[in-house]
């Protein structure tokens, strides 16, 4: 008898091995693509910023730390003495300003269009939800260069009021902070949209309704009930807005004409005309460690609310 | 604060401690006055209410009671403040509620699906009516305390509401819908959820509750049994409108129409003509040719083709077919423990079902296939409106 629990224990152990290592063998697909498409060229950025420029793009091999010296310093052509430079530092404070604006901005149009939609019968939200990602349907850059023609000295918002006689000379609009800003509303908007609507077609409404029956003006159903359970969605879309405007590339540099620059364009810089590798990893580090410090306050501060309502 | 106890409450109308207090007109909760409720708009308009008027008195254990879609929900909802009446009023202590938003009104619901916020636990749910209504801090605490205490929940007040089972949600929702002292409490079908054994216990639980806190309650529920045996006065409904008011037993055993007698307990329905009436009682002669004497309501002048009913319990099967007001074959007896149903095919063709309460002493000593006679007690059967 004691030879076949022992025999039963053996079987079990080996069939826990034989499971152990299938499910092993079944992650290894998800591992590859985050190892050779995630680890691997952050690996590459990481080292690459340690090593000094090559005159014509690339690297050298040979350990250095000037491209971080580079980002807050300028060392003297005469003297090679570093001088306080806050020009990249500026550029990531005003890319951070434009996110932050955008994501706020969003949250606010973003709120009530996800409820008005969360609220139609589920035949109209259906319809709701295509409306709202017809503009993925075509490219970002055909959508913001249509946002150039209608902004411009010429184009369809001017000539309407001066046609109009509201005006007697064009607006300028483009290659100015707002036409970024307006830019990043524009492109960013959906993805804040989808995830508070995906949190609020969750809520149930019976939860509404048991709070105007407590004595809740809708105020306070608001701020008590709706906006304490669709948090998730909240916490989701603004990081969906926030990391991706903070990194905008293509609406800066057409609607700012490269005068304006954002952290994308600047990092993009580096690799074309600026000719810096070394110091464009950098940059993209130090933004992706700001990204990470920013997010981790953020994540804590939110689902502490979650957690005690 | 302290929940105040049956302060100088009027009489209760119905069946307490085994004695029938009758009813007494006392103050009105809620009166509900000529009530309409149409959803849809042209073609598709459905009158969930049609011109529903009914006085639901304080202290009193009102029950709506009905199959699905019979209108009891929607009443309930107008109450509540969910949702506007069409057409009519609706007044709480002679005030009209009808056009405020239910934040406005001291009326609190205990939902069928609890509605509790997930996002807070226990104790913060049952204080949040207090919260919103701007009560203080300290005051919120000893009421909420109070209410942990009434429906016994005061270990689990800082769970969350989804850590709790399904019967201790359903005293959370209660709590909570006690703690602002409304008015008039509805209650929402709030054991529907329950298992049997549970659904037992809170209506036992729910019976207490309303004499501790002397609230006016409305329960909807579509489950007869429970409608009998928990309210003070019971409103049938179907098909949006009110069919009979009264107390349990008025509707029992004086069920106003056909359909308040089928929905309530089991009834034996016999058709017949009517030969002759005198003084509240009709003679019926039924399809075996048997005459069978039989009341009727007051409101209701029978003539001509009608329905006799007849409660299972309110006949007795007797060995000597002859001596019975109608006869039959018994065609099966079914043992239930606590009684014996005998159904007898009589012999015009109508079935009929006899309930018999067993004791020690009964022998049975009909079997199936025997010729039966059946005797009605007196004013067993009754002549009711289709």
């Amino acid at each position: 008898m004691t030879n076949a629990v022992s025999q039963a224990a053996l079987f079990e152990a080996k069939a826990a091995r034989t499971a152990s290592r299938r499910h092993r063998l079944l992650s290894m697909p998800a591992l590859i693509i985050i190892g050779v498409f995630g680890v691997l060229p952050l690996l590459i950025i990481c080292i690459y910023s340690f090593l000094a420029a090559a005159p014509y793009g690339g690297v050298q091999w040979k350990f250095s730390t000037d491209a971080y010296l580079n980002f807050l310093f300028q060392r003297d052509i005469f003297d090679d003495t570093l001088q306080f430079t806050p020009d990249f530092l500026i550029i990531y404070l005003r890319s951070f300003l434009f996110a932050v604006v955008t994501t706020v901005i969003c949250l606010l149009l973003g709120f009530p269009t996800a409820y008005f939609m969360a609220t139609r019968t589920p035949a109209q939200r259906n319809w709701w939800v295509l409306l709202i990602t017809i503009p993925f349907w075509s490219n970002l850059l055909v959508r913001t260069l249509a946002i150039m023609f209608i902004i411009r000295d010429e184009g369809l918002i001017n000539d309407v009021l001066m046609g109009l006689g509201v005006i007697e000379k064009p607006i300028t609009m483009l290659y100015t902070n707002f036409a970024i800003q307006l830019g990043l509303l524009y492109s960013f908007l959906p993805f804040m949209i989808l995830p508070l609507y995906a949190s609020l077609e969750k809520l149930d409404f019976r939860l509404v309704e048991a709070a105007n029956d407590l004595y809740a003006t809708r105020r306070q159903v608001l701020w008590r009930v709706i906006i304490p359970l669709s948090l998730p969605g909240i916490i989701a879309g603004c990081l969906l807005v926030f990391i991706p405007a903070l990194g905008a590339y293509v609406t800066p540099l057409i609607l700012g004409g490269g005068i304006h620059l954002m952290i994308g364009d600047l990092i993009a810089q580096q690799f074309g005309s600026g000719r810096n590798w070394p110091l464009g990893c950098a940059q993209a580090l130090i933004l992706m460690a700001a990204v990470l410090v920013a997010l981790y306050f953020y994540v804590r501060n939110t689902s502490g609310k979650i957690q005690h309502g | 604060m302290t929940i105040e106890q049956e302060r100088n409450l009027p009489p209760r109308a119905g069946f307490l401690n085994g004695v029938i207090v009758p009813e007494q007109p006392g103050k009105n909760a809620i009166e509900v006055r000529r009530v309409r409720k149409v959803f849809g708009t042209g073609e598709a308009q459905v009158a969930a209410l049609d011109t529903v008027s009914v006085s639901i008195r304080e202290n009193e254990f009102f029950t709506l009671l009905g199959p699905s879609g019979c209108g009891k929900t929607t009443l309930l909802r107008l109450i509540a403040g969910f949702d506007f009446p069409s057409a009519g009023e609706i007044l709480l202590h002679g005030q009209d509620i009808a056009p405020l938003p239910p934040f406005k009104r001291p009326v609190n619901t205990v939902f069928q699906s609890y509605a509790l916020f997930p996002h807070m636990t226990v104790a913060d749910n049952i204080g949040f009516g207090l919260e919103m209504l701007g009560k203080p801090k300290a005051e919120i605490k000893a009421r909420v305390g109070e209410m942990l205490k009434l429906v016994k929940m005061e270990a689990l007040s800082g769970r969350r509401t989804s850590q709790i089972s399904g019967g201790q949600q359903q005293r959370v929702a209660l709590a909570r819908a006690l703690a602002p002292q409304p008015k008039v409490l509805l209650l929402d079908e709030p054991l529907s959820a329950l298992d049997y054994k549970l659904r037992k216990e809170m209506q036992i639980e729910l019976k207490r509750l309303q004499h501790e806190t002397g609230i006016t309650f409305i329960f909807v529920t579509h489950d007869q049994e429970e409608a009998l045996t928990m309210s003070d006065r019971i409103a049938v409904m179907s098909a949006g409108k009110i069919l009979q008011v009264g107390s349990p037993h008025d509707i029992y055993d004086r069920p106003a129409e056909r359909f308040v007698a089928d929905f309530i307990g089991e009834t034996n329905f016999l058709k017949g003509t009517v030969v002759s009436k005198k003084s509240g009682v009709a003679t019926v002669k039924i399809a075996s040719d048997a005459m069978v004497a039989a009341g009727f309501p007051d409101s209701f002048e029978p003539s001509g083709e009608v329905t006799v009913v007849v409660r299972p319990e309110h006949a007795d099967l007797i060995a000597d077919a002859a001596k019975g007001t109608v006869a039959g074959t018994l065609s099966n007896v079914v043992y239930f423990g606590t009684d014996t149903h005998y159904h007898v095919k009589l012999d015009g063709g109508d079935d009929f079902i006899v309930r018999h309460q067993n004791s020690r002493s009964s022998a049975v000593a009909f079997e199936p296939g025997a010729k039966v006679g059946i005797v009605f007690e007196d004013g067993g059967a009754r002549i009711l409106r289709d």
